[in-house]
């Protein structure tokens, strides 16, 4: 890691790849800007983290929390992993609610073909360049995203027998 | 095969997910199926395209799009895919989830830490404990509790894990020989799965999602007598095992079936993020039980099992093996076996005895308490991986601080696991699709969630 004993209180941010990073549990997580996103994965995969083992979002409207609350309604995580090394790393993407796109990671890591469909599916982010955004577990003709926080839960109201009215 | 559909664009009325005529491919679709993973530009792709099959050959009435499945027994739930045959040959694949989505991960941000357990343990149903275990880890991280878990806790769990991947491989023995047509097959898989189930349902009460493993430890003790239920499951299986090597592995049809069918190079596997069987049959030494140990794996020797031609017969050799190797470390498992807790005694996430609970209040109170409301867990997020018998299973938590999960994703193996189809079946035969799927041994539970 770049920063060891020397940090101290008025040291800047630690960075590495040229993105912030912090310390999650003991798990690396480096926090690209959108627009630094695909360059930042162009570095990575040079530096042996080939396999994207996992692509998710997360919606952070819900937060209950204001400490860790990110700024940015979205964000998108990815789970980085390098075979060589034996080493993981993740980067957490933050997109505005406003305009939730993202450009594609499709073309460094084939694998996330699904994973950028699903998240596209669940939360709406939109990826740009992805060869083929469509919904995924959801039905083709659906409305709305289901794990976003303002998605409400279904409920099948139940009448027991017998109960009054 | 359920469906019949001649290639006339717009018949079969999916929307975006319709697979067109081969005619009126572009260069940009078969890079996407082929050309990324094999690092190519889309003038080398559009030439793929034609290379092997002339296009004036093919012609609209010549190819012709089916859909297998997803009410179709071999593909081990409900799993679509949309084949381009041209005769007997698949030009192309495409498989189409989501018929067994069940919105598991929003429905897990309604559960509490506590009953979280119930819900994740029914995404791979082959392999619950595996699921409960990742999912522990993840809370566990969080909490901040993973380093103090009991050792006889942790080694009950190695111990559940490894049977767990037993029983989920003998399954798969039994599914790929009915797939491919060796019938005994199944019936001898399955009777061989449940001599675990037998013991699982000794140990948790249940034959599949336990909900045994949960934050903080396990629900119980180990019975008594299990050393006696673990050594007899470990002196019957070496002679099936060998009956099975009779039976497939040295049977020249079993070969001629399985041997150069769906491969994938390691060079596609890695770049499409495939774990477990699939990466290794390409000769890629990745296994997280060893590679990132976890639990006590660094304290137990095991091999990890590798095959040469990334083919269905390497990954059932490889599967077939592990099994060998499980029984390996249950029988380490077995000889370490420490005294002492199931669960840490952190009164935070540890429900009070039960004989506590009848006299005193504050038990009963915290007792309440605990599986009413939960326990509160520290703001963070966190990813844990491990090595379930489909590959790399990952549990990404985020939490607000609340006894729920803020949100839960579980990283599927087997959802990753199903991008390699495409890849496999290309230009191979439609028989041979079934035993191509079979080698993958997706669990759709879980790819659909």
């Amino acid at each position: 890691m770049d920063n060891d004993a020397t940090a101290t209180e008025h040291a800047p941010a630690p960075t590495r790849y040229g993105c912030r990073i912090s310390d999650s549990r003991g798990q690396v997580v480096i926090h690209p800007t959108r627009d630094t996103y695909i360059a930042t994965l162009k570095v990575l995969v040079d530096d042996t983290f080939v396999s994207c083992t996992d692509l998710t979002a997360v919606d952070y409207s819900a937060y209950a929390s204001r400490v860790g609350r990110p700024t940015e309604r979205f964000e998108v995580v990815l789970n980085l992993i390098s075979l060589e090394r034996r080493e993981r790393l993740r980067v957490r993407v933050a997109v505005p609610e406003s305009d939730p796109t993202l450009d594609s990671a499709f073309d460094l890591y084939p694998g996330t073909e699904a994973m950028e469909r699903e998240v596209y599916d669940m939360f709406g982010i939109e990826f740009v360049g992805h060869p083929d955004l469509s919904r995924i577990l959801m039905p083709e003709d659906w409305v709305g995203h289901p794990l976003r926080k303002d998605y409400a839960i279904g409920r099948i109201p139940v009448q027991f027998k017998g109960s009054p009215s | 095969m359920t469906d019949l559909i001649t290639a006339t664009p717009g018949a079969t009325a999916e929307g975006n997910q319709e697979m067109r005529a081969r005619s009126e491919l572009t260069a940009r679709e078969v890079m996407r199926e082929v050309g990324a993973v094999l690092r190519m530009t889309e003038t080398q792709a559009a030439t793929l395209a034609t290379d092997n099959v002339d296009p004036t050959e093919v012609s609209e009435d010549q190819s012709m799009i089916i859909n297998m499945g997803p009410q179709h027994p071999s593909t081990h739930g409900v799993l679509r895919l949309m084949l381009e045959l041209q005769g007997e040959r698949v030009l192309r694949c495409k498989p189409i989830i989501g018929y067994l989505h069940t919105g598991m991960e929003k429905t897990g941000e309604d559960l509490t830490f506590m009953q979280g357990g119930t819900n994740v343990t029914r995404m791979d149903y082959l392999s619950p404990l595996n699921n409960e275990l990742v999912f522990s880890m993840a809370v566990e991280k969080l909490l901040g509790i993973d380093e103090d878990i009991p050792e006889r806790a942790v080694w009950m769990r190695m111990l559940l894990s490894e049977l767990n991947r037993m029983s989920s491989h003998l399954l798969f023995l039994a599914t790929n020989g009915m797939d491919i047509g060796a019938v005994s097959m199944m019936i001898y898989g399955w009777r061989e799965r449940e001599e675990v189930l037998r013991f699982f349902q000794k140990v948790t009460g249940l034959r599949m999602n336990h909900n045994f493993i949960r934050p903080g430890g396990l629900a119980a003790d180990l019975p008594g007598g299990w050393r006696d239920d673990v050594l007899d499951i470990l002196d019957r299986l070496p002679d099936r095992l060998a009956e099975y090597d009779v039976l497939m592995t040295e049977q020249p049809i079993w070969r001629e079936r399985l041997q150069g069918v769906g491969v994938i190079t390691a060079q596609e596997a890695v770049a499409l993020g495939a774990t477990g069987p699939i990466l290794r049959s390409t000769g890629v030494a990745w296994d997280l039980r060893r590679d990132m140990p976890y639990l006590r794996y660094d304290d137990v020797e095991f091999d990890v099992i590798v095959g040469s031609y990334g083919d269905a017969f390497d990954r059932y050799a490889i599967r077939l093996n592990e099994i060998r190797e499980s029984m390996r470390i249950v029988r380490r498992i077995l000889d370490r076996m420490p005294s002492g807790d199931y669960r840490i005694q952190d009164k935070k996430v540890t429900p009070p005895p039960r004989a506590r609970i009848d006299e005193s209040m504050e038990a009963l109170i915290h007792h309440f308490k605990i599986f009413t409301e939960g326990f509160k867990v520290p703001e963070g997020e966190v990813y844990v991986a491990i090595e379930s018998p489909r590959g790399e299973i990952g549990c990404y938590i985020v939490s607000d601080g609340s006894p729920k999960p803020y949100r839960i994703h579980m990283r599927a193996p087997s959802f990753v696991n199903i991008q390699c189809l495409p890849h496999m079946m290309r230009d191979g035969l439609v028989a041979d699709a079934v035993a191509v799927i079979s080698s993958v041994d997706p669990v759709l539970g879980e790819v659909d969630r």
